[in-house]
């Protein structure tokens, strides 16, 4: 186990150098003038482009720009986005609000998931099962532009059931609506894994040994089969939490939450290359690693599997 | 470890979400100041430094913490606010005064060294300030600027002669001279820009440096201070001031919240958790009489848009051709059907909002003539393809393409838009002298004179004379308005260089903009000015319980 240990952590190292040398790279490659941009539709005096261009080396060449960046990462200095401010203070102001949004949307996204899974896997092919089924394609057809502000519209505003927006101290009953419409990206494979995973654990010759054995059947399904069906699932909502803490960029953008995914899309918006490439850094530190705990809980929950 | 149970992990999972919104930020006991203040939504400004901001949240934050030299009235007249009194014999050499009492909400008091010291710090190069261009016209600034000796080469550039505009001097704590580089008569209205206001000694933590975090806390002369730090992304705060010496607004604070979506700005308005939005998204133009009423209002602004003419191009060299596809455009029709009426024909080349505007000064070629039109571009051979090119990031792919159809119907010739991904690649292109087509852009005055539209537009090196028009007579005549000796005479002269614009038809000018905006029930006296900005001193909260 240590050795494996080991082994990811310096793979971990590498993937985060190639990613991050990729994103800058492609960032860099489509920043043609970002000091223009950062004005907007006024003329810049030659003096101002002089002296945000020297601040941000935007004219020394390509490597020499990524080496600088490197040397802040390494020292944990994100670096400073086009308007002045510290990268790593956006993080931190960003970052907990967006955990709370991503946490919230995985339990109620799980919670859904797994219930209706559960059942559908029990009874296969039944009235449940098939409604389910379409019920989570159409949502998982309907892109996130649209569900968005269409639950922003009817549950917000002309029902009223929920505010339309959430700020950053947003109260957990804010946060419902924003984490029930990213949960619905996560929902449908998370059900149709579980759902899977107990039909064929009810095949099972334990589960045959305990339904002879006379036990009960809400202890075969809420005990026995349950146990072992969740394994596959649990790993796919490690992951899946690590993609919604970087992803929720529409919905904190509709819903006006300033969390991670608020400010990329105004980085991106303002082409502010170093607010990109320092967010993107931090949230490939952060997939690693949910990915690196994924694997190892995968371990713990399975005795199966085992690490050389 | 066998056996280990998921739900145990869930269990875990759903302790720590509870965990984390338990220990949510204050929250509640902020509702006592929302009562008392009313609550404006803005977009993240990019700064607050009164140097650097150039953009209208930014200058919408600080018109709250400073008080300008002038404003303007309902004239669009300058009037004296933070001056006592700003004079000029010759339009060159401006005396200004200050008023006295006046105090930042540190207890520092206003003088003239406030204003110099800011000003300079603009005005120098490398400090890298966007409103730099403002301080262009005082005496001494090509000093302040650093030259690149080669270009986009990796040499350094070299320090600027001097950190200080030999145009600028204390006269004694309340007065000080500013000498400008050739006379100008609209000088004064200038100064209102945001620019243009003073920063106190706490603001510098050396000579010529800017403090540390000053940005998120600015220190002000004005009517209001701040109540914390700029809170990034989510709102500043102000509260009133009891010893502001000028006219006291009527709220008692503003929370200026930040959104970065109109969309969930206009869901907030509905809901009642924003006071006012200045600008109601397009999407939801058709729906805001029925959700608003009588809080959905309109007021002039000075945004200008328009198309321009390449004129580097061999198609667009000839005036005939610009004129024809000027009368091939049905503007009418456009602002009514498109833009639901939320902006206003343009037949003139300067917004209604300056004085010296002449509605349709631009004649009859700005009239929709599509038969006219037809023949007289046949004549002039114009090209048998035409191309607009915008801006995707923004909301122009509606209303070029119809510009287009129009076109295509009343000249018969083939017109497509093309989206160019990023604004600034547009002016790059156009600056490169690269066939582009036609370019939308649009104009917003940094002041309210005439000048502040036919100069950089037009004027043969005007900063924002992306497609190549020159015309002497026409740079002569701005020249001499702007040194005429008193406003009207200056608006005579700018209108004649008008007038010029009408017959070479440089851009085709298409649309004035207006502010469309809405409040909640419990605000009144709400208006926006033309600047895009909320006038603060007469906004009221409704008391009704």
């Amino acid at each position: 186990m240590f050795r494996y240990l080991v082994r990811r952590l310096l793979q971990m190292v590498l993937t985060f150098f190639g990613a991050t040398f990729i994103v800058y790279a492609l960032t860099f490659a489509n920043a043609d003038d970002p000091i223009q941009a950062l004005a907007g539709e006024r003329p810049i005096t030659p003096s101002v482009r002089q002296a945000l261009t020297e601040r941000y080396h935007l004219d020394d060449p390509f490597l020499l720009q990524y080496w600088y960046y490197l040397k802040g990462l390494l020292t944990g200095d994100f670096g400073t986005s086009l308007t002045g401010r510290k990268i790593s203070a956006m993080m931190t102001q960003a970052w907990p609000v967006t955990i709370k949004l991503a946490l919230l949307a995985i339990v109620i996204a799980a919670g859904v998931a797994i219930v209706a899974g559960v059942i559908s896997g029990i009874r296969r092919g039944g009235l449940f099962d098939n409604v389910t089924l379409a019920l989570t394609l159409v949502v998982l057809a309907l892109p996130i532009v649209v569900l968005a502000p269409l639950a922003q519209l009817i549950f917000g505003i002309k029902l009223g059931w929920f505010p339309p927006t959430a700020g950053r101290d947003a109260s957990l009953y804010a946060l419902l609506l924003p984490a029930i419409v990213l949960g619905s990206l996560v929902v449908a494979t998370e059900l149709r894994v579980t759902r899977a995973s107990v039909a064929e654990n009810l095949r099972s010759d334990y589960v045959r040994t305990a339904r002879a054995k006379g036990l009960s059947r809400r202890r075969v399904i809420g005990v026995h089969v349950l146990r072992n069906s969740l394994i596959p699932v649990i790993t796919l909502i490690g992951v899946d939490i690590g993609g919604l803490m970087s992803g929720a960029i529409v919905t904190e953008g509709v819903f006006n939450i300033p969390g991670v995914g608020f400010n990329l899309l105004r980085g991106i918006r303002t082409e502010d290359g170093p607010l990109v490439v320092g967010f993107v850094s931090i949230l490939v530190i952060v997939f690693l690693v949910v990915n690196l705990l994924v694997d190892l809980l995968y371990a713990a929950l399975d005795p199966r599997i085992r690490y050389a | 470890m066998p056996g280990k149970s998921p739900w145990k992990m869930a269990a875990g999972a759903a302790a720590v979400v509870l965990l984390a919104a338990g220990c949510s930020g204050s929250g509640s006991d902020d509702s006592a100041d929302y009562t008392n203040s009313v609550i404006i939504g803005i977009v993240e400004p990019q700064h607050l430094l009164t140097t650097n901001t150039t953009e209208t949240s930014g200058s919408e934050v600080l018109d709250s913490l400073f008080y300008p030299l002038v404003s303007f009235d309902d004239q669009k007249q300058p009037v004296e606010r933070a001056a006592e009194s700003i004079t000029s014999d010759d339009n060159k050499v401006w005396t200004i005064k200050l008023k006295d009492g006046f105090t930042f909400s540190n207890d520092e008091p206003v003088t003239a060294d406030n204003y110099i010291n800011a000003w300079n710090y603009g005005a120098y190069g490398p400090n890298g300030q966007g409103g730099s261009y403002f301080f262009e016209r005082i005496e001494g600034y090509a000093d302040l600027q650093s030259r690149d000796p080669d270009g986009e080469g990796p040499e350094q550039a070299s320090t600027p002669k001097s950190n200080v505009l030999s145009g600028l001097k204390k006269v004694d704590d309340l007065t000080f001279t500013v000498t400008l580089s050739v006379p100008f008569a609209g000088w004064k209205s200038v100064l209102a820009y945001n620019v243009f206001l003073p920063l106190p000694n706490a603001a510098f933590s050396a000579p010529g440096v800017i403090k540390d975090g000053f940005e998120d806390a600015p220190i002000g002369n004005g009517p209001f201070k701040m109540k914390g730090t700029w809170e990034h992304d989510s709102q500043i705060q102000v509260v009133r001031r009891d010893d502001f010496k000028g006219t006291k607004p009527k709220v008692a604070g503003v929370i200026w919240k930040i959104y970065q979506d109109q969309q969930s700005e206009y869901a907030d308005l509905i809901a009642g958790n924003v006071d006012v939005q200045t600008t109601i998204p397009v999407e939801s133009l058709s729906s805001v009489s029925g959700d608003l009423g009588e809080r959905f209002q309109k007021s002039p602004n000075s945004v200008f848009q328009f198309v321009g003419f390449p004129t580097f191009e061999k198609g667009f060299n000839n005036p005939d051709v610009r004129r024809a596809i000027s009368m091939a455009v049905n503007r009418q029709e456009m602002t009514s059907q498109i833009f639901l009426d939320s902006q206003t024909p343009a037949t003139s080349f300067v917004s209604p909002a300056v004085n010296g505007y002449r509605a349709d000064s631009c004649g009859e070629y700005c009239k929709y003539q599509p038969a006219k039109a037809k023949a007289l571009y046949q004549q002039a051979g114009g090209p048998t393809s035409l191309t607009i090119a915008y801006n995707a990031d923004g909301p122009h792919k509606a209303w070029v393409d119809a510009m287009c159809i129009q076109i295509k119907a009343s000249l018969g010739v083939n017109c497509t838009g093309v989206g160019e991904p990023k604004f600034s690649d547009l002016l790059t292109k156009a600056e490169n002298e690269e066939p582009v087509g036609m370019l939308r852009l649009g104009w917003v005055m940094d002041y309210p004179l005439m000048e502040s539209y036919l100069g950089p537009l037009y004027t043969t090196n005007g900063s924002a004379n992306y497609w190549g028009y020159s015309n002497p007579a026409f740079d002569d005549l701005v020249k001499e308005g702007d040194a005429a000796k008193t406003p009207p005479e200056s608006i005579k002269k700018w209108q004649q260089a008008e007038d010029i614009l009408a017959k070479d038809m440089p851009v085709i000018p298409l649309r004035f903009g207006q502010n469309v905006y809405g409040f909640s029930e419990r605000t009144s006296n709400v208006s926006v000015d033309l600047f895009q900005k909320v006038d603060l001193y007469k906004i009221e909260i409704a008391t009704t319980s």
